[in-house]
């Protein structure tokens, strides 16, 4: 039997110019300005990627802001920080969308793999809507099904969004059930203390950011 | 006028408030100089039990928009081990002593606190070892809080997609 290598020959490069290309998109430089979701979410969370955007130049620009929809607090704080910025950059623009929550303190596994898979179904649909060329979240529960959705978009090409993930200054030694999740799918894994970077080599570390 | 603020942020710590407001608590404070405290008590119970004539003036209060005010205006904070409350203090500038609630589990909140102890920026105690903390604390020795540089955050993502 002739054995298959034309066909193997002519598939190979069918295979790895896509992937290539993907490889290239993912980590190219990109051109300002930059659309920006951001996962913001319950307390402390959304204080902390909120300092985080304080020193983002406008190439970061529109900031679409995603978070739970049972989190009463985030849309003022996030409201405030916008008009504060405003103040600085006349034309900056945000926007603000809710989700259902993936996952509430202390619910159950098996629950939780359920509403986060609603959570994820209810996300595709925005994460399609907005695009964004960088998604940036730091660890309340919505940011799992949000970052899938995008993975999702990213294998069928519709649009490949850079995944930065900054677990909080909280985590110490170990990592927040979304980090230990997104540790896997981010592009760029920030940590706070050094203990973490030692634990996770492919984390960055750039000392206390917030 | 020297004051103590206590702040349980969000949540309910009862047996924090009740260990302030003990008479033993409130001797220390006193004897240290302490004329004021002012109570965040959060979701727990809005009166503190206290005995007749407490040494000390006492306020109480459940929540505010924002603290900083009452922050800005204290001597000492007491604080439960919420990140938000224990960073907030430390950004002022302001001696902390940060309360940990054994009653609950896997709490990751410990982590910080733990560490802002170890590295000298707090004095770490839980309800039954805070009268003694109160007594042997030497606010002098607590290390300054650098803050945190989110700019060396923005100089990193404008090295990924080459905006620099």
């Amino acid at each position: 039997m002739e054995p298959p290598l034309p066909a193997a020959a002519l598939l190979l490069p069918l295979l790895l110019v896509p992937l290539a290309l993907l490889a290239r998109r993912r980590r190219g430089r990109r051109t300002p300005p930059l659309r920006l979701l951001v996962v913001a979410g319950s307390g402390g969370h959304t204080t902390e990627i909120l300092r985080l955007l304080s020193c983002l130049s406008e190439s970061y620009s529109p900031r679409h802001y995603v978070f739970a929809d049972s989190d009463e607090m985030s849309e003022a704080k996030i409201r405030s920080f916008e008009q504060k910025r405003a103040e600085t950059f006349s034309s900056s623009q945000f926007t603000l969308d809710r989700i259902p929550r993936s996952r509430e303190v202390r619910q159950s596994w098996t629950s939780s793999v359920v509403t986060t898979l609603y959570s994820i179904l209810y996300s595709l649909p925005l994460t399609y809507k907005l695009k964004p060329d960088l998604i940036l979240c730091n660890g309340p529960g919505t940011c799992v099904p949000v970052c899938i959705s995008a993975l999702l978009l990213g294998l069928l090409g519709i649009k490949r969004a850079i995944i930065v993930y900054v677990e909080s200054i909280c985590r110490v030694e170990t990592l927040s059930l979304s980090g230990k999740i997104l540790y896997y799918f981010s592009d760029y894994f920030i940590v706070q203390w050094p203990d973490l970077k030692e634990k996770y080599p492919k984390s960055v570390y750039l000392g206390r950011i917030v | 006028m020297k004051s103590v603020f206590v702040t349980v942020g969000t949540t309910s710590f009862d047996d924090l408030i009740a260990t302030v407001c003990s008479p033993a608590a409130l001797q220390v404070l006193q004897n240290r100089g302490y004329e004021k405290l002012v109570l965040q008590v959060g979701r727990g119970a809005l009166k503190p039990a206290l005995h007749s004539s407490p040494p000390l003036a006492v306020e109480a209060f459940r929540f505010k928009d924002s603290l900083a005010e009452d922050l800005r205006r204290a001597d000492l904070v007491i604080s439960h081990a919420g990140a938000g409350s224990c960073l907030e203090t430390l950004e002022k500038g302001k001696p902390l002593i940060v309360v940990t609630n054994e009653k609950l589990m896997n709490n990751h909140q410990l982590e910080l606190a733990k560490q802002l102890d170890r590295d000298g920026h707090v004095f770490c105690c839980n309800c039954s070892t805070l009268v003694e903390t109160l007594q042997s604390m030497d606010l002098s020795t607590l290390k300054p809080f650098s803050p945190g540089q989110p700019e060396k955050f923005a100089s990193f993502l404008d090295k990924v997609f080459g905006f620099q």
